[in-house]
């Protein structure tokens, strides 16, 4: 099944005065207020920080073939996974899908000329790349070890590393966050064109604002407990010491009180991007739109109700324990209701296998399987047994990874000829593609195995009989890492070289297939008038090439 | 209506990714309101500590609190409210179109009231509690009863109304720049929108204090015998 | 959509002189009033009228000099969304801080009632 592939004798010059060549120079870019050109500053920053994060895990797999440990001290190690949770986690899969596609997608799919707050969106960014500077920093000058979680006591009054320097620009980058959450709140609220009402928008927005709330009401608390936790260490003061009445456990409250919604500002743009990928390869329109677009604002607010639930072992009071529990099955609820619709909309549709389709049926498997061993670790019994394992580090990496970066990935590739107005080979991408899920799962599966047989997490040895899984997985490591190289290369050689992309080379409904690839700075010529449903796609039974 | 219309009917101060100036006025109004729950939520993280800590160890702080002076606290809560009022009437005047220099006038006044707050704060206060040695990791030489729950109370003395002055210097910055606007004659009964937003964000912060001045220095009453 | 109105001239509602005057002087009336109130042996009672007067004073600025009162709903929703956000934070954090010495009575299902009495 092939694409409407654009004549391939088209020059760069046929792509027309567009948002990339409507002006030049460093300054044009730096200086820019076109929510498009900031959505590729922040492409390029977090694909930085993405390799710096993924250097850190290559090099913790690489140690842990041996176990005791093939290439670095315990305290390296532990300044390694720390450097790898931190900046995966705040400096690259937080900003991810919403900073880029968010940016650049959100306007174009509602009608308007730009975001709401155009100068505000490039502080954030701005903003962002302090933060990053000051994490990069501290890593280089020796990075922290106290994991991505800074608990006191040990980070407060013990640890020798780095902490500050980084609470910093975890913090700095917080603010980043919150601006483009607020900017995208006010721009889907009052920017919509004539015509698009709530229930006419994609998916996509849905989730994206659905985010944008966890943006604006968790991050501050973020914020001001790494602020606190600051100022414990700089002033040897204890707001968390119980020798003076503190309680460590306030911190945990604290942090998780954001950390665990920021998890779902890590997957909820992830299904905006499914919803949107799934609909566009069947041909066909969502099943249960109003479900889905619901279940993206349950999950935001459930959310906020079952932190408690990564602290069932830590010394949170049992009664806590058990409304927790509750609430976090709970919660499981709205994202099943996501697959079971993204399942139904795959029945009788006309599916085609290009790459981006491939990254989505892949996250459609490995999030529920992620899912799933959610329930397990929500359950206080059995959670028991595998907090502190690599149960818990297989769960979180099948969502973080096997849901987020594949359809972060899945996103770029499907909106990459919107964006540079070229086609990448999609051979090329179907390899890669494969290559990460075995990879993937090659390397995370056995995790889940390891963590039932007890090996605990965040640890530079292992007991001998542990090995043969461990070298299972630093070899799907490999192999998932070379798969994240080859898009690098490829995406970079289009942006050259590719054929000519034309409007609409998915033939995809939406608004932003209606105008040109690359699209004017202005974006719309005439502000647009909405009529159709979203996915408003001819009924199925029809062929569709 | 034609586009060329459309701009030549759009007032001073107008940002063309809008379509009209009303939408501008909701969506920068919005905007803020936004801003302003993100901060409930940044104090509010604090507030939550000091609530945990409040019902754990009463007594600590109210040992904590009788550390501190009514009388500061009380007149520094009269100066903020004194500054919305005058805020307010800033907005007002230009909102009826009023000449530049009344608008000014109210702004200087906010202005000089916001200074006040934080001179009486960090000058009677702030001061007076280093030399008697009750900040705690700066200057701390408390020996008296619950002397480390005070300490844990004290640190949260500072660092909210530390938090809350610096919210307090940053409004006295917007506020110059308003002035300064105001000045140059930027400001209409048409297009005020700065004005009234920048007055959302300093009556939070009086909100804000609302809420400290009897979390602080009110805990457990001030009777005889408390 | 939005109001679109292309004349001079405030379409926002003016709030009289008058109406700031008498909010001003309620809010300095109740601020001597929780001052004077805290020179009163009330028990813990203290707590729930300093907090109470507080909790008026924020909605007369609130509604007054932020003119909510005169606001969309969309404005009020955000407000309601930032305090009962706050409320979660809190109630959930002391659901654990103050039920840390709580004991288990006793087991098997016979404690469920007891136990949901006692939570509630």
């Amino acid at each position: 099944m092939s694409t409407a592939i654009a004549d391939l004798h088209e020059t760069p010059a046929d792509l027309g005065v567009n948002y990339l060549n409507a002006s030049y120079g460093i300054r044009s870019w730096l200086l820019t207020k076109d929510h498009k050109r900031i959505g590729l500053l922040y492409l390029a920053t977090i694909t930085l920080m993405f390799f710096v994060g993924g250097t850190a895990a290559v090099l913790m797999r690489l140690h842990l073939i041996e176990p005791q440990g093939a290439l670095f001290e315990p305290e390296t190690y532990n300044k390694l996974f720390s450097t790898h949770g931190i900046i995966m986690v705040f400096f690259f899969l937080v900003p991810s899908i919403p900073a880029t596609l968010g940016n650049f997608l959100i306007p174009l799919m509602i009608g308007a000329r730009d975001v709401a707050f155009p100068k505000l969106n490039l502080l954030s960014w701005y903003i962002f790349v302090t933060g990053c500077a000051f994490a990069l920093y501290a890593t280089l000058s020796g990075g922290v070890d106290t994991g991505w979680t800074f608990y006191p006591p040990y980070s407060s009054s013990f640890s020798h590393t780095h902490v500050v320097a980084v609470a910093l620009g975890v913090f700095i980058a917080g603010f980043s966050s919150i601006l483009t959450g607020l900017n995208f709140i006010v721009t889907i609220h009052k920017m919509r064109a004539p015509g698009m009402t709530w229930f006419r928008l994609p998916l996509f927005i849905w989730a994206l604002y659905a985010t944008s709330l966890i943006f604006v009401l968790g991050t501050p608390v973020i914020a001001i407990t790494l602020f606190l936790l600051g100022l414990e260490r700089i002033l040897h003061v204890g707001i968390f010491d119980p020798a003076v009445g503190g309680d460590p456990l306030l911190f945990q409250h604290l942090f998780w009180f954001y950390s665990h919604p920021a998890v779902y500002i890590m997957i909820l743009p992830g299904m905006g991007v499914i919803s949107e990928l799934i609909t566009a390869f069947s041909r066909k329109k969502i099943f249960g739109y109003t479900f889905v677009a619901f279940s993206s604002l349950s999950i935001a607010v459930i959310s906020f109700v079952v932190w408690g639930h990564h602290m069932f072992v830590t010394g949170q009071s049992i009664y806590a324990g058990l409304v927790f529990s509750v609430l976090s099955f709970l919660v499981a609820i709205p994202s099943a209701i996501k697959v079971f619709n993204w399942t139904a909309t795959l029945y009788k549709g006309s599916i085609s296998y290009q790459a981006p389709m491939l990254y989505a049926l892949g996250f459609i498997g490995l999030f529920t399987i992620g899912g799933l061993t959610g329930l397990f670790l929500a359950s206080l019994a059995t959670d028991v047994h595998l907090n502190g394992t690599y149960f818990i580090v297989a769960h979180f990496h099948y969502i973080m990874v096997g849901g987020a970066v594949m359809a972060y990935l899945g996103g770029i590739h499907f909106w990459w000829p919107k964006i540079t107005g070229r086609l990448y080979p999609d051979y090329w991408a179907r390899v890669a593609a494969a290559l990460i899920f075995i990879g993937f799962n090659l390397t995370f599966f056995p995790q889940f195995v390891l963590g039932y047989l007890g090996m605990p997490r965040r640890y530079a040895v292992y007991p001998a009989e542990f090995q043969v899984l461990n070298v299972m997985s630093s070899a799907g490591a490999s192999i998932l890492g070379i798969g994240y190289v080859i898009p690098l290369i490829y995406l970079t050689w289009s942006m050259r070289y590719g054929p000519a992309a034309g409007p609409n080379p998915w033939r995809a409904k939406g608004l932003e297939w209606t105008i040109t690839s690359p699209p004017p700075t202005e974006n719309f010529e005439e502000t647009p008038v909405v009529t159709e449903e979203a996915y408003s796609y001819p009924s199925s039974g029809v062929a569709s090439v | 209506m034609s586009e060329l219309a459309a701009h030549s009917a759009h007032p001073p101060g107008f940002a063309h990714q809008f379509e009209t100036i009303a939408q501008q006025r909701e969506a920068g109004k919005l905007g803020m309101w936004v801003f302003l729950v993100t901060e409930i939520l940044f104090f509010g993280g604090m507030f939550t500590a000091y609530t945990v800590y409040r019902s754990l160890h009463l007594q600590a702080f109210v040992t904590g609190s009788h550390l501190l002076e009514v009388k500061f606290g009380a007149t520094n809560t009269a100066v903020l409210i004194v500054s919305s009022l005058t805020m307010a009437l800033a907005i007002r005047s230009a909102q009826t179109g009023k000449r530049k220099g009344q608008t000014i006038f109210w702004l200087i006044l906010t202005m000089l009231l916001g200074a006040t707050f934080l001179f009486l704060k960090f000058r009677f206060e702030w001061y007076h509690d280093y030399v008697d040695g009750i900040v705690p990791g700066v200057s701390w030489s408390y020996h008296g009863p619950y002397a480390p729950g005070a300490q844990l109370f004290m640190c949260f003395y500072f660092f909210m109304t530390g938090l809350h002055a610096l919210h307090m210097v940053v409004g006295i910055g917007i506020l110059t720049v308003l002035i300064i606007m105001t000045a140059r004659n930027k400001f209409s009964s048409e297009y005020y929108a700065p004005l009234e937003i920048s007055g959302l964000y300093w009556h939070f912060v009086d909100i804000v204090w609302i809420f400290l001045f009897p979390l602080l220095y009110l805990i457990g009453g001030r009777y005889l015998g408390s | 959509m939005s109001e679109h109105s292309e004349h001079g001239g405030s379409t926002e509602h003016v709030v009289p002189v008058s109406t700031y005057v008498s909010v001003f002087l309620a809010l300095i009336a109740l601020t001597a009033l929780t001052t004077g109130v805290a020179y009163m042996d009330l028990g813990q009672w203290n707590t729930v009228a300093a907090l109470t007067i507080a909790v008026i004073k924020m909605l007369l600025v609130v509604l007054f000099f932020m003119h909510v009162k005169y606001a969309a709903g969309l404005t009020r929703i955000a407000i309601l969304a930032g305090f009962f956000w706050l409320l979660i934070m809190i109630t959930l954090t002391l659901s654990d801080e103050l039920t840390r010495g709580w004991e288990i009575v006793s087991h098997g299902w016979g404690m469920i009632i007891p136990l949901m009495i006692r939570l509630l």
